[in-house]
């Protein structure tokens, strides 16, 4: 009799993501929401601001997740979270993860302030960050989460974003929070199991998940992993893990990075940038490739 | 027991006979007091509540939000800048149906910066779908700040208590401090009818199309409206209670009175002074001093202004620019097809905490028995034109 081979699980079978939601095809912030759950489970509140999964969700009287979800303001997603947090506990719930859900709109420009407020009182919550690196809701409008060279709405071609990216790691590891993360839709089991040492970590944590966005970045809905992974294998978006801002970890270690060319053909937001433009990309790259490798003791 | 205490040490000692179960709160001028006391009563368990201390105004009105939605008992104070800091968020505890309460320190807007009181902070945020309670002594503050929680809590409808910059936070006053068993008979634990919850899991405030958010706005309305006559009996249960009586509209001498002065805040006391100062002199004056403005007592108005032929004297320390007195527009709209033959005149006073003085209230007193109807002008008192 031939033996039947078994599928080894690398991920919670549990969905806490129904179907039904309103997603665009591709989604990598579904993506990012379905694995973060799997990691939580169900004793989870959500606070999300205004942002792609303010609408995703469904609207009134739906939702597509079985967890309890705040609406909050777009500013609000850690202050709102301080907040519920402190209320569930006063009305004897110590055991729900209360987590601020925000893109990277809501997280890098107009809810950093309460976001650096709460990390410095080290709040009992934790902060996902899924980043799609521009305003992807309102229209594909630049954020300073948008890498340098990149095409939005208000970065056309003839005038594209030339600043680099916000460094929002090195912002929240000077806050010396107790447990911070990069995470990539691309490597399920790794943003699975950072979810899962955020959740056993008390006081702030912070999980920055990098979150591709077809609609924005003019790439195939079926490129979505395929850039979440070379993102990572490119340098671009190294994935660590830090705590109180000093031990670094690398997470994934590259041996031969790819080029930083590769990721940009994929996407139509690039299709603008000369040779030396990309040049300039890889540059960057490899400088902060370095230096987070220096800082991850090699 | 009594004791003599500052306006905003009344607020604090509201929130924490009343039992406010999380506090969330950023200084400002002159609101301080009210949260220092707050977290010395926090720190030394006095009040078991969780004190956020956040890094905005913003941020404190979004983590009131975030623990009134967990059915905690909320509570914080600002001031003017504070105030005008959480406007997104007053809308958004009020939509949400959250039953956050309030102290609010009437100060002037910048700029030049200014410390000193009027109306135009909380005044602006008249739409926002809040209570407004303005007080005029350290003891209606203490008093009111508990009643305000038993009644947004039975509303669902967030309430906002403001005391004038100084005039009263910062006066010392004698404050019967009730006894903790009996405030907790008056004010038992919050049981919001519907909370965030881990166990039931929903969604709140989500993308709500224009086939439902009409419905909720008017719901929002209609809950609103009961308000003037829940709290009237929530005054009487208090006063049954307590020994003291909270009226919407606190009236003196209006009997027979043909000139009725109509004022808020500090200013109404020193309109009862100016009551008696004009009386001796042969004028039959009299006070009503709106103490609840939003939802606006309609009905008690227009029973307490009532008979034809009264001069009523509105005395705003605010203005809506391009426009009047907004307490004088409001009376003007109450009134409107309810008080035939009342001449009702708009006195601006007192901005930026400009003293309202006995002097002022007989120089409008003069102003309003020989003023013809209709007088669209704003009256202006005490400035250097």
């Amino acid at each position: 009799m031939k033996k039947e081979k078994t599928m080894k699980l690398t991920l919670p079978v549990e969905e806490y993501m129904n179907p039904g939601h309103l997603a665009c095809q591709g989604c990598g912030a579904t993506l990012a929401m379905r694995f973060v759950l799997k990691g939580l489970g169900p004793k989870t509140a959500l606070c999300i601001p205004a942002c792609c999964w303010a609408v995703i969700d469904g609207p009134f009287p739906y939702s597509s997740l079985e967890v309890s979800i705040f609406h909050c303001a777009f500013e609000t997603a850690a202050s709102s979270a301080s907040g519920l947090k402190a209320g569930l506990e006063m009305v004897g719930d110590k055991d729900t993860t209360v987590v601020g859900w925000a893109g990277d709109g809501g997280t890098f420009d107009i809810g950093l302030q309460a976001l650096s407020g709460a990390a410095e009182r080290n709040e009992d919550i934790i902060y996902v960050c899924y980043d799609n690196e521009a305003y992807m809701n309102t229209g594909i409008q630049r954020s300073s989460a948008t890498p340098y060279g990149a095409w939005t709405t208000t970065t056309p071609v003839k005038h594209f974003k030339n600043r680099p990216k916000k460094d929002i790691n090195a912002i929240m590891a000077a806050h010396r929070i107790p447990y911070q993360a990069t995470a990539s839709i691309g490597y399920p089991e790794d943003l699975v199991k950072k979810v899962k040492k955020a959740k056993e970590t008390k006081g702030t944590r912070f999980l920055h998940v990098y979150a591709p966005c077809p609609a924005g970045w003019k790439s195939r809905p079926e490129d979505t992993v395929k850039l979440g992974r070379l993102a990572v294998q490119t340098g671009l978006f190294p994935l660590f893990e830090m705590e109180y801002g000093e031990k670094c970890k690398l997470s994934i270690k590259v041996k031969e990075r790819k080029p930083v060319a590769d990721y940009v053909k994929l996407q139509g937001r690039f299709r603008h940038l000369k040779p030396e433009e990309i040049q300039i990309m890889q540059e960057e790259v490899d400088k902060r490739w370095e230096r987070i490798v220096a800082q991850c003791g090699g | 027991m009594k004791k003599v205490m500052m306006g905003n040490h009344a607020l604090s000692w509201g929130a924490q006979l009343g039992r406010a179960q999380v506090i969330a709160a950023y200084p400002i001028t002159p609101q301080t007091q009210v949260v220092e006391l707050l977290s010395e009563m926090c720190a030394d368990k006095s009040l078991d509540a969780k004190f956020i201390k956040v890094e905005s105004e913003h941020s404190a009105m979004a983590a009131c939000i975030g623990a009134s939605l967990a059915g905690a008992r909320t509570f914080t104070a600002t001031s003017a800048h504070g105030l005008a800091l959480m406007h997104e968020l007053l809308h958004w505890a009020a939509i949400g149906r959250l039953p956050v309460v309030m102290g609010n320190i009437n100060r002037a807007m910048a700029p030049g910066w200014s410390i000193w009181s009027d109306q135009n902070d909380s005044l602006s945020q008249r739409d926002t779908g809040w209570m407004q309670y303005y007080c005029a002594s350290n003891q209606e503050v203490l008093d009111t700040t508990i009643q305000a929680f038993k009644v947004s809590e039975a509303l669902a409808v967030p309430g906002m208590i403001m005391l004038d910059a100084f005039t009263l936070s910062h006066t010392y006053e004698v404050v019967d401090i009730p006894e903790q068993d009996k405030v907790d008979s008056f004010l038992p634990p919050f049981q919001a009818k519907l909370r965030l919850s881990s166990d039931d899991p929903r969604a709140f405030g989500g993308l709500t199309s224009p086939e439902h958010y009409f419905e909720l706005r008017y719901k929002q309305q209609k809950d609103m409206e009961k308000a003037p006559a829940l709290v009237a009996e929530t005054g009487k249960e208090y006063e049954k209670l307590f020994g003291r009586r909270l009226e919407l509209i606190e009236a003196y001498r209006n009997e027979d009175a043909e000139l009725l002065f109509v004022t808020s805040g500090t200013t109404g006391y020193t309109a009862r002074v100016a009551v008696d100062a004009l009386r001796k002199e042969g004028v039959k004056a009299g006070n009503l001093r709106i103490r609840l403005f939003r939802p606006f007592p309609f009905a008690e108005l227009r029973k307490l202004v009532g008979r034809s032929g009264r001069r009523v004297a509105v005395v705003d320390r605010n203005l809506s620019f391009g426009h009047h007195g907004i307490f004088f527009q409001e009376v003007k709209s109450a009134l409107y097809g309810h008080a035939d033959g009342t001449a009702v005149f708009g006195y601006v006073s007192g901005l930026g905490g400009r003293d309202i003085s006995l002097e002022h209230f007989k120089e409008i007193a003069a102003d309003a028995l020989k003023r013809r109807p209709p007088a669209e002008e704003i009256v202006w008192i005490g400035v250097r034109k």
